[in-house]
């Protein structure tokens, strides 16, 4: 598999960063130096194990549901870019 | 009279306890000490009053006979934990001038025992790169360098601040984080001692989030003996974080002195590769020698997956970081970048905030999960993992820990492995093995390099044995001897 001017620009897009055309090249010859060098783990032989989802064996805990927090409007919006009457202020999504 | 800032953890909380001198007089020794050293660039944030009022606090405890574990003693923080109301922003662009409203746990941890904050230190940007160079203010320097050369050295990453800031005297000794390497490594760099604990046994919550399933919090310090000092207290049970561990803390420091009689120790043979340096082949033989002469039984185990740990890595810690950074979208926290409309704004706010390497391995995270490709890549790297873990579980039935270098080289100069991401990321290739399974290891220094730069050795220990890593550790550190300090250039 390799990777394309194409792909990086679809993957740019997915992760939400800006590209400038001029990169897309480069950026395609470094993921695919990368890709090529992950790509040995094909030589694995995974057909009998089960993919690894905890590294210690524990039960996830449950918690009683009740709220433990709240009521902190100001820390909320104490490090956003802008705020307007206790909200975000975000640009126009919907037109 | 002596100076206070080149004392261990350990004999200055016996100094403060016994008022030979105050928490003021040492906190403002580590105050000036930084002043005069911001051409190593290990701090990013100093709070020199708060660490005087924390002082203060400190020693009206100690006054009364009471106090904390760390009553007193000055300690330097990883930018990646956040700290209430002091800026934190894991050296990257992207968070701003975010100042968190609330205290991570584990350093919450040590402001309850009576420590003193002298401020934030620099790492690589979120904590991703191995020679601190990804940082937004720059990279810190290694107070060592190579015998007769003035090129300024890395101090390895990410956790560089910590490191340079501990071998520079720039405090007592400093929280870190290691997701692939990232504590050990730094360590080995700079002579100093480095361990990351079993997965689960240090709280994440108010880390600054990169692999969630690898990082894990632990110290840097000077000696063997203070990491297990300030691993004790920076370990606890959290509710707040679902994957920490309820789980007894064994009296690690009683460990360090222990000794190894009667240990089995393992010496996996996939570690012998090829590149390894011949110096660093020599230290690992004499840390072997070490350990016979004080009584372990040397045993060769094979950990035949080893080589597969790397690329492993490259697909899950990007994976897990596209997932994690998917939060900085300028909007509720951190620095926005204005566009024509929401998407602009994203991209725009994203491709300002983040540096080359954070966007190059959030795309390459992006590409693994993306439809079609998540079995060949995350699946497979998962599957590959379980493998991993499996060569320890059969590799500790004939062995109580495990020896091996920390890392193939000592440290390098700024540049020198920048231009081929997959070369940097090799430095990693014997601390990673850890991070996918979970395990404890502890980076000592151990010798000399034949120009002048420490070299660590690594131990490996059983699922929630740290208490092997610190006897073994200790161990090496009585034989080894190391004394050798940076000379004063800065």
């Amino acid at each position: 598999m390799s990777v394309t001017k194409d792909d990086v620009r679809k993957v740019a897009r997915l992760s939400r960063i800006a590209v400038d055309e001029a990169h897309l090249e480069e950026l395609a010859g470094e993921l695919n130096g990368i890709l090529g060098w992950i790509d040995q783990l094909n030589e694995v032989d995974v057909s009998d194990v089960e993919p690894l989802t905890s590294v210690v064996e524990t039960a996830l805990p449950m918690r009683d549901d009740v709220v433990t927090d709240g009521n902190i409007q100001d820390q909320v919006l104490a490090n956003a870019p802008r705020t307007e009457d206790g909200f975000f202020v975000v640009p126009k999504s919907v037109e | 009279m002596t100076d206070l800032t080149k004392l261990t953890l350990a004999d200055a909380l016996d100094g403060l306890k016994a008022k030979k001198f105050s928490s003021r007089e040492i906190t403002q020794d580590f105050v000036q000490a930084i002043e005069a050293s911001r051409v190593l660039n290990a701090y990013v944030v100093e709070t020199p009053e708060k660490a005087l009022e924390m002082a203060d606090a400190a020693d009206a405890r100690l006054a009364k006979g009471e106090g904390g574990k760390l009553e007193g003693a000055p300690i330097g923080v990883k930018d990646l934990y956040c700290t209430k109301g002091v800026r934190t922003t894991a050296c990257s662009n992207i968070l701003g001038e975010f100042t968190p409203t609330y205290e991570s746990t584990v350093t919450q941890n040590l402001w309850d025992e009576g420590a003193v904050m002298l401020g934030k230190l620099n790492m690589d940007e979120f904590a991703m790169g191995s020679s601190n160079e990804t940082s937004r203010f720059g990279p810190p320097i290694n107070p060592w360098r190579r015998n007769g050369d003035n090129a300024g050295l890395t101090p390895g990453g990410s956790s560089g601040g910590s490191a340079a800031a501990v071998s520079g005297d720039l405090c007592l000794a400093a929280t870190a984080s290691d997701t692939g390497g990232s504590i050990r490594q730094p360590a080995a760099f700079t002579g100093t001692v480095g361990i990351k604990p079993t997965y689960g046994r240090a709280s994440r919550w108010g880390m600054v989030a990169f692999a969630s399933s690898l990082d894990q919090a632990g110290p840097i310090a000077k000696t063997v003996e203070d990491s297990a000092i300030l691993l004790d207290v920076m370990c606890s049970h959290d509710p707040k974080d679902s994957t920490s561990l309820k789980v007894d803390q064994p009296d690690w420091r009683a460990d360090v002195s222990k000794g190894v009689k009667g240990m089995r120790i393992g010496i996996p043979k996939e570690y012998r590769m090829d590149g390894l340096s011949k110096e660093i082949d020599a230290l690992w033989n004499q840390g072997i020698e070490w350990l016979k002469a004080a009584g372990a039984e040397i045993v060769d185990i094979s950990l035949p997956h080893t080589k597969y740990a790397l690329p492993a890595y490259y697909i899950v810690a990007p994976a897990e970081a596209s997932s994690n950074l998917a939060r900085y979208d300028g909007m509720r926290y951190g620095a926005r970048v204005d566009g024509n409309n929401l998407t602009q704004t994203y991209e725009a706010t994203r491709a300002n905030g983040f540096g080359r390497e954070v966007q190059r391995r959030l795309m390459i995270g992006t590409y693994v999960l993306s439809s079609g490709y998540y079995d060949a890549y995350y699946l497979r790297a998962q599957k590959v993992r379980t493998k991993i873990l499996n060569d320890f579980v059969e590799a500790f039935e004939s062995c109580d820990a495990i020896l091996t270098p920390t890392c193939p080289s000592p440290a390098f100069a700024f540049g020198e492995k920048s231009g081929d991401p997959v070369e940097m990321y090799l430095n990693d290739v014997f601390t990673v093995t850890t991070n996918l399974a979970g395990l404890p290891g502890i980076s000592v220094p151990a010798g000399l390099s034949a120009d002048g730069l420490p070299l660590g050795l690594q131990v490996i220990g059983k699922v929630l044995d740290e208490s092997a890593c610190f006897r073994v550790g200790g161990e090496l550190e009585r034989a080894a001897g190391f004394v050798a300090r940076p000379e004063k250039w800065w």
